[in-house]
C-alpha cells in the first residue's frame, strides 16, 4: 500500500500544516467572538437597500455617548453591525436612538435585526467550559479505544492505539484551529461558542474514521493477513480506503451546502467543520495509521 | 421471502404516514384540534426573540437562608410577570455556576417572539410587593365602591358599555395597611396547628411585629387580605390580638399550596435583587431568514447526498435512498413528539447526521461488495456483509456520541440544540442502516451472486 511506503512523505506534510497553524496562531491569534470576551452586537437593518448612513458618520454620532471603542460595519446593502463593550439596556436604547435616519432623499427606516449583550463573566465561563469539555472528550475518547481494542495486544498493544488516536486528534485539532485564525486574520472569522462545537464535532469525526480503519487492522491481525504488521496495516488501508474517502466525501458536501446555502449563523462553522473533516479523514488514513506501523518497527529494533 | 417482503411494504408505508405527521402541520387544510398536528418547536434564533440572563445577588440574603428556595420562589414570581405579560411559551429556567463561595445563581428568560426589550423588562424587573391589608370598614364609602361593583356587573351582563368610575379601581372588601412584606421576618409551613392540613406560619421583624398586634387587636374576628402583587392569596381571619410577631395563616390549603404561599411570602421578605448581565434579541426578520436558509440546506443536502448514493452505489445506493427518506421522517416526528426545539445549529446537526447516516450504509455496502466475491450465496454476502460491518459502525458512532454527550453538557442552548439532534440523529442512523437497508437488500430477493448482481450491487466506477 503506498500509504505506509511513502509515508514521511505525509508525515511530512502534516508536519508543514502543523507548523504553519501554530505559526498563525501565534502570529494572528484567534480572534476571539463576544460570546468568550463579552461585549455587545447591534445588527440593524434600513428599510431601502443603499439608504443608510456612512461608518464615519454612524461612528461620529456614537462618539458622542462615550461607549469607549467601538466598531461600526456596513453589511449586506442595508445593514449596519456595531459592536462595542457590553451595554445596559439604557445604553443599548441610547445607541438605536443615535443611529442617524436619513431622510433626504427616501424615507429611511431602521429595524433592529439583532442585539446580543453577554457579560464578560459569562464569556469566561464559556471558554472554561469549552476548554474543559475538550480536554474530556479527547481523555474519553482515548479511554474508549483502548477499551475497544482490549483484546488486541500483538504486535502493538491496545495502548498504543489510544496514544496513536490522541496524536491524530492534536493533529486534526490543531490545523483546522490554526486555519481558522488566519481565516480570523483575512477575512474576520470569529471563534465563537459555535467554532468550539465544531471542534468537538471534528473530534467525534475523525476518532470515527480512525476507529474505522483500526477495526479493519483488528479484524485482519486476527485472521492473520500480510507477512508482518506494516503489510496487515496497508491491506487494512486500502480495504477501507474508498469507504472513508466516500463518507467524507459525503459529509463534507453536506457542509458545503449548509455553508453556501444555510444560516448565516452557521456559515463559519460548517467551514471549519468541513476542514476538519477533511484532516480527520486525512490523519486517520495517513498519519494514525502509519504511525502504528512505525511505532511497532521501531520498538521491535529496540528489542 | 414473502414475509420480507411485506416487511419491506409495512417500513414504506410506516415511513410514508411518518412524512404525513411530519408534513401535516404545514398543509393548509390541517386542523390544529387533530391530536397528530404538532407544530415543530422552533428556538428564539429561528423565530425570533429575547434571552436575558440574570445574575442573582445572594449576597444579601442571611447565611441561614435557602438559597435554592428563594431562587424558586424568584423563577415563580418571574413566572407569573412572563404570563401576565402575555408571552407564549416562556423558558425561566434556574442555573447555578461554580460552587460554595465563587458559585453564582441565574435565572435564564426566554421570551420567544418578544423583541421589544425594553417593554419586557419593565414587566420583568419590578420587584414583587407582599400586602396585608385590613377589612374595609363599614359605611357609605364601601357602600358606594360596591354598589359600583354592582352597577358595572348589571352593565356588564346587560352588554352594555361600563362606565369608567374611579370608585371601580379600588377593592371593596380591603384596605391597604402599613403592613408589608418589607417587615417580614420568615415564612414556613407549620404542620402542628389544631387542623388537619398545613398552616404556614410567619414572623415580622421587630418593626413589624407592634404594627402586626396594633392591626390584629383593632381586626379581631374580622379578615386580614394578605396580597401578593396586587392579587389576593388569602385572607385568614383574625382570632385574637398577637403581640408575638408571629401569625398562623391556617386555610384550606394542600401541602403543595402552603409551600407555595411559603415561598411567594419568603419572597416578598427576602427579595432576591436580581441583575441583567446578559440579553440577546433576534429579530424575527433574521429569525425567519435563518429558518427558511436551514430549510433550503437540509433539502438540498438529501437531494445532493441521494444523487451520489445512487450513482456510486447503484442499485445498494437506491436502497439507502429509501432508508435515508425513512430515516429523515423519523428524526422529524421524534422533532415534534419529544418536542426537540430546533435551532439554526441544531438544524445543522441534522444535516450533518444525515452526512453520517449515509456512512453506516456506505460501510455496509463495501462489506457486501467484498462478501459477494467470495461467495455464490448473495443471502450469505448479506448476512456477513451486516455482522463484520457491525463493530465498526458501533464502534465508530459511540465515539460520536461521546462527543455529543459533552457537548450537550457543556453547551448554551445554542451548543446543546447541535449536540441534542447529532445524538439522535447517530442513535436513529445505526439503527435505521442495520434493520432497513437490511430489510430492503433480503426482500429483493437475489439469491445469486452473479455478474449482473456485482454490478447493481457494486460501486464505484466500474464494477
Amino acid at each position: 500500500m503506498f500509504v505506509v511506503k511513502y509515508k514521511n512523505l505525509f508525515f511530512l506534510l502534516s508536519a508543514i500544516l502543523i507548523v504553519g497553524s501554530l505559526w498563525s496562531l501565534w502570529y494572528y491569534g484567534l480572534k476571539l467572538g463576544t460570546d468568550f470576551t463579552g461585549g455587545s452586537i447591534l445588527e440593524v437593518t434600513y428599510s431601502f437597500p443603499g439608504v443608510r448612513p456612512t461608518a464615519d458618520t454612524v461612528r461620529a454620532s456614537l462618539d458622542k455617548l462615550n461607549l469607549g471603542p467601538t466598531s461600526v460595519q456596513l453589511a449586506g446593502d442595508r445593514d449596519i453591525i456595531v459592536r462595542s463593550k457590553t451595554l445596559t439596556e439604557a445604553e443599548h436604547v441610547a445607541v438605536v436612538k443615535a443611529l442617524p435616519i436619513l431622510t433626504s432623499d427616501a424615507p429611511s427606516m431602521l429595524t433592529e435585526k439583532r442585539f446580543s449583550s453577554i457579560g464578560p463573566t459569562i464569556g469566561q465561563e464559556l471558554a472554561k467550559r469549552g476548554i474543559l469539555a475538550i480536554i474530556l472528550v479527547v481523555i474519553l475518547i482515548i479511554l474508549f479505544i483502548a477499551f475497544a481494542f482490549r483484546k488486541v495486544s500483538r504486535p502493538v498493544s491496545s495502548w498504543k492505539y489510544g496514544i496513536v488516536a490522541f496524536i491524530a486528534l492534536l493533529h486534526d485539532l490543531i490545523i483546522p484551529t490554526g486555519v481558522f485564525s488566519y481565516l480570523g486574520a483575512i477575512r474576520g472569522f470569529e471563534a465563537d461558542a459555535l467554532f468550539l462545537t465544531g471542534l468537538l464535532t471534528i473530534l467525534g469525526l475523525s476518532i470515527h474514521d480512525t476507529i474505522v480503519v483500526f477495526d479493519r487492522i483488528r479484524e485482519n491481525l486476527k485472521k492473520h493477513v500480510g507477512i508482518d504488521f506494516a503489510e496487515t496495516v496497508g491491506r487494512s488501508l486500502s480495504e477501507t480506503f474508498s469507504r472513508s474517502i466516500n463518507t467524507s466525501l459525503t459529509i463534507i458536501l453536506v457542509l458545503l451546502v449548509i455553508f453556501f446555502y444555510g444560516a448565516t449563523a452557521t456559515r463559519d462553522f460548517s467551514l471549519l467543520m468541513a476542514i476538519g473533516v477533511l484532516v480527520g479523514t486525512y490523519s486517520s488514513i495517513f498519519i494514525a495509521s502509519p504511525l502504528l506501523v512505525v511505532w511497532q518497527k521501531w520498538s521491535s529494533r529496540v528489542k | 421471502m414473502f414475509q420480507r417482503r411485506f416487511f419491506a411494504v409495512v417500513l414504506i408505508l410506516f415511513g410514508l404516514l411518518l412524512a404525513y405527521f411530519d408534513g401535516y402541520s404545514f398543509l393548509a387544510s390541517a386542523n390544529p384540534e387533530a391530536w397528530f398536528y404538532r407544530p415543530f418547536k422552533l428556538g428564539l434564533d429561528l423565530r425570533g426573540g429575547s434571552h436575558l440572563i440574570y445574575q442573582a445577588d445572594t449576597s444579601t440574603l442571611p447565611a441561614t437562608a435557602d438559597i435554592g428556595e428563594a431562587m424558586s420562589s424568584l423563577k415563580e414570581v418571574i413566572e407569573r410577570r412572563v404570563n401576565a405579560f402575555g408571552v407564549g411559551e416562556p423558558l425561566i429556567q434556574v442555573e447555578q455556576v461554580g460552587v460554595g463561595s465563587a458559585g453564582a445563581h441565574r435565572l435564564i428568560v426566554e421570551l420567544p417572539g418578544v423583541t421589544d426589550l425594553q417593554e419586557a423588562l419593565k414587566v420583568i424587573d419590578v420587584t414583587p410587593i407582599l400586602e396585608f391589608r385590613i377589612e374595609r370598614p363599614e359605611g357609605p364609602e364601601k357602600a358606594a365602591i360596591t354598589k359600583a361593583y354592582e352597577d358595572a356587573r348589571a352593565k356588564y351582563e346587560a352588554g352594555e358599555p361600563i362606565s369608567n368610575d374611579p370608585l371601580l379601581a379600588q377593592d371593596p372588601e380591603f384596605v391597604p395597611s402599613e403592613l408589608t412584606g418589607r417587615y417580614l421576618k420568615r415564612a414556613q409551613v407549620d404542620f402542628t396547628g389544631q387542623t388537619i392540613g398545613p398552616t404556614i406560619s410567619v414572623e415580622f421583624d421587630k418593626t413589624g411585629g407592634d404594627i402586626f398586634a396594633k392591626i390584629t387587636k383593632e381586626n379581631v374576628e374580622k379578615r386580614i387580605g394578605i396580597y401578593l402583587d396586587g392579587q389576593l392569596l388569602s385572607a385568614p381571619v383574625v382570632r385574637e390580638e398577637i403581640k408575638d410577631g408571629k401569625a398562623q395563616i391556617s386555610g384550606d390549603f394542600t401541602v403543595e399550596e402552603a409551600r407555595t404561599l411559603v415561598r411567594n411570602l419568603n419572597l416578598g421578605a427576602l427579595p432576591v435583587p436580581i441583575k441583567l448581565i446578559s440579553t440577546e434579541t433576534i429579530g424575527a426578520t433574521l429569525g425567519q431568514e435563518a429558518l427558511d436558509r436551514g430549510v433550503r440546506a437540509g433539502v438540498i443536502g438529501l437531494l445532493l447526498v441521494a444523487v451520489f448514493m445512487i450513482l456510486w452505489y447503484r442499485a445498494s445506493g437506491v436502497l439507502a435512498v429509501l432508508s435515508l427518506g425513512i430515516y429523515v421522517s423519523l428524526m422529524l416526528a421524534i422533532f415534534k413528539i419529544l418536542p426537540v426545539t430546533l435551532t439554526a445549529a441544531g438544524m445543522a446537526g441534522f444535516i450533518l447526521s444525515v452526512g453520517m447516516a449515509v456512512d453506516a450504509n456506505i460501510l455496509i455496502f463495501a462489506r457486501l461488495k467484498e462478501e459477494m466475491r467470495h461467495t455464490d450465496n448473495m443471502h450469505d454476502a448479506i448476512s456477513h456483509g451486516f455482522t463484520r460491518a457491525w463493530a465498526s459502525i458501533r464502534d465508530s458512532n459511540l465515539s460520536s456520541i461521546i462527543s455529543a454527550l459533552i457537548l450537550f453538557w457543556f453547551g448554551t442552548s445554542l451548543v446543546r440544540g447541535f449536540a441534542l439532534t447529532l445524538a439522535i440523529g447517530v442513535l436513529i442512523s445505526m439503527l435505521t442502516a442495520i434493520s432497513i437497508t437490511r430489510t430492503f437488500l433480503l426482500a429483493i430477493g437475489v439469491t445469486r451472486t452473479n455478474r449482473l448482481n456485482r454490478f447493481f450491487f457494486g460501486s464505484g466506477i466500474r464494477h
